[in-house]
């Protein structure tokens, strides 16, 4: 037999405690302890942060600025708009950051979809952001729910496994880099979440009569769970909180269903070459259920897979006469729009798939009008006036008419 | 040998007997080997603890309420070293999971979602046939992550690719080059990658996939692939001043 049976009933005998070593109960304690004793070294929070508290009540700091963004291949991909929102949010509200040339995607979408891989090696790409992170000075805030997912696993066994440690330092060492973590894995939701309040005092929309549902993304709350943010406030504390706590500091209703658990249906390989499963669980199991119990007037949540899923898996289901038809988009993208940034020039609306334009309506937002914007600056864009567009466009400074 | 005996395979109806099975039977000892390349993965024993029968990871599984899957059963089979068991699963089950990790609510902490991982893993080392078959269609992902560090590129979005998806991803094909061109952060204006990849990353990237092992492991289920990799890494190292 694999479980150990015998040892755990020597243990029950004698009466001694069984170590459990399912979750670490404070991975940055065990950082710090590994970096006094040299094994690695753990990149420190060096600017102001903000308090929040995880699942089973560890005291998390999120960092509000000097930020190194560690973009999602998924969102910077097919769906551009979350990206630029994060940074638009940033931007927004005075914080610097940095955009990195030198960083790989986690890699982990493949690596949930083949396995074409190993930890040695999810853990040397991690590590190989961290350091390249830490070069900089910038403290790394992860833009991608796998991402945040699976550097919180690859930290868990850089934790456990002292031979993992050493066949990547061995690895780091080629790199002529160190083995590097940071005091804290921060998703940008978690960002989003804790500067709730300083986003929600920009507001310049009336969102109070938009009904949102929240998809919560699987691998933000279920892989390492003991990480994510909680608060007793949201939920009762029984649900993270992310996403939500954001809603109602807009001043927004969030209306629940009963499927909140249920993944996307992404599936990582289904996604790509067997998305009949994608397509049906997507729309059976969370946007038909929303639809029926909670009938809001767009889906939130924050993930790159997420997002896509849900949004994408809608026009083949309406070709099937099924009870879909909801907007899709990320947390960030729904604060930006309520913060009076532009649908196309920032939110990039146009990559998505299910119509989103009832929903700008409700807000308050001439959508064609911003459409007509939005191809005067293709305009110039094909004319040569301009090779690219800059944030001077998205925030329409180089308007005939100034600001939109 | 830790294995214990498990009933014969042709008499017991939890087995699905070969000619149906879709894939060729192998000795006893090829599926115990198999089994000890899972258990010998150093998460493996994170990763199981026993089982309470409860099915909460099956209520939870997306895949067990579309496929003919069961997280406890992938946990339960791992546990009584059921090897004619695991073998048919990894012919068959594990590339049915959608490594969400639901399965991690698990009351007595079992990862049934990192096992499945574990023998993914194992089968795509050995060019199990359901790895192959998993991987088909997949070359072109494979090839994009591991030679640009990006997976999803603007370009995926062909007129033809995602049919499925609507008009509006049409729209984007048609569109590509001029809509990245529009975006604000100036390391997104590219079409082949996510993000414009510094050259340097990628020799450190290479370096990582080979001193590894992780280039080694699509030997076996896609030598062509595997080739084309191996021989582009080789050159960029090669150029960059590494010896190969």
């Amino acid at each position: 037999m694999t479980i150990p049976v015998a040892a755990l009933r020597r243990a029950k005998a004698a009466e001694e405690p069984v170590a459990d070593r399912r979750a670490l109960e404070d991975p940055r304690a065990e950082l710090l302890e590994l970096e006094r004793q040299g094994e690695l070294i753990v990149q420190r929070i060096d600017r102001e942060a903000i308090s929040v508290t995880t699942k089973y009540g560890r005291e998390k700091r999120i960092q509000k600025s000097h930020l190194w963004h560690h973009k999602s291949c998924g969102q910077c991909g097919h769906i551009p708009g979350y990206s630029t929102s994060i940074f638009w949010l940033m931007r927004k509200l005075g914080y610097d950051y940095h955009d990195p040339h030198d960083q790989t995607s986690c890699t982990g979408w493949n690596y949930y979809a083949s396995a074409t891989s190993n930890p040695a090696a999810q853990a040397a790409v991690a590590v190989r952001n961290f350091a390249a992170a830490y070069e900089t000075g910038y403290f790394p805030l992860i833009h991608c729910g796998t991402s945040y997912g699976h550097y919180k696993e690859v930290r868990e066994e850089l934790i456990r496994y002292p031979e993992l440690r050493a066949q990547v330092r061995a690895v780091m060492a080629k790199l002529g880099k160190p083995l590097v973590v940071p005091e804290e894995i921060v998703h940008y939701s978690e960002w989003v979440h804790a500067l709730r309040g300083e986003i929600a005092a920009k507001l310049v929309r009336d969102v109070s009569g938009i009904v949102v549902s929240v998809h919560p993304a699987c691998h933000y709350h279920k892989v390492v769970p003991g990480d994510a943010i909680y608060d007793p406030d949201i939920y009762g504390g029984q649900r993270t909180a992310v996403v939500t706590g954001l809603v109602e500091a807009l001043g927004a209703t969030v209306h629940d269903y009963s499927t909140w658990f249920d993944c996307c249906g992404f599936g990582f390989r289904h996604i790509l070459v067997q998305r009949d499963f994608s397509r049906s669980f997507a729309t059976l199991r969370k946007i038909e259920v929303m639809k029926e119990e909670a009938n809001p007037d767009v889906v939130l949540t924050h993930d790159t897979g997420c997002v896509t899923t849900l949004d994408k898996s809608q026009f083949a289901a309406r070709a099937h006469g099924r009870n879909v038809g909801l907007p899709v988009m990320s947390d960030a993208q729904f604060a930006a729009l309520a913060l009076g940034a532009h649908p196309y020039r920032v939110c990039q609306l146009h990559w998505h798939s299910a119509d989103y334009r009832p929903l700008l309506e409700k807000m308050g937002i001439d959508w064609e009008r911003a459409w007509a914007e939005f191809q005067s600056d293709l305009r110039r864009l094909e004319s040569g006036e301009k090779r690219y567009l800059d944030w001077d466009d998205a925030d329409g400074l180089n308007d005939d008419n100034g600001p939109h | 040998m830790t294995v214990t005996d498990s009933p014969r395979q042709d008499t017991d109806a939890h087995y699905k007997v070969w000619d149906v099975a879709g894939y060729a039977d192998v000795p006893r000892e090829t599926k115990v080997g198999l089994f000890e390349q899972v258990k010998a993965d150093l998460r493996f024993g994170d990763y199981l603890y026993g089982c309470y029968e409860c099915g909460i990871c099956v209520g939870a599984c997306p895949s067990a309420k579309f496929y003919d899957f069961s997280p406890r059963r992938i946990a339960q089979a791992a546990a009584r070293e059921d090897v004619d068991l695991i073998y048919q699963q990894m012919q068959e089950d594990i590339w049915d999971c959608s490594q969400c990790f639901s399965c991690l609510r698990c009351p007595r902490g079992n990862n049934p979602g990192g096992i499945v991982t574990i023998m993914r893993e194992v089968a795509v080392r050995n060019g199990l046939a359901s790895a192959k078959q998993a991987l088909v269609g997949y070359s072109r992902i494979i090839f994009k992550i591991m030679s640009t560090g990006t997976q999803v590129s603007p370009d995926m979005l062909g007129k033809d690719s995602f049919p499925d998806w609507g008009p509006e991803t049409a729209d984007v094909a048609d569109n590509l080059d001029l809509w990245r061109r529009a975006l604000p952060p100036e390391t997104m204006h590219t079409t082949t990658t996510g993000w414009s990849v510094a050259e340097s990353t990628l020799i450190e990237l290479y370096l990582i996939w080979m001193e590894t092992g992780a280039l080694d492991m699509i030997a076996e289920v896609d030598p062509g692939l595997y080739t084309i990799l191996k021989e582009l890494m080789e050159e960029r190292l090669e150029e960059a001043g590494f010896v190969s």
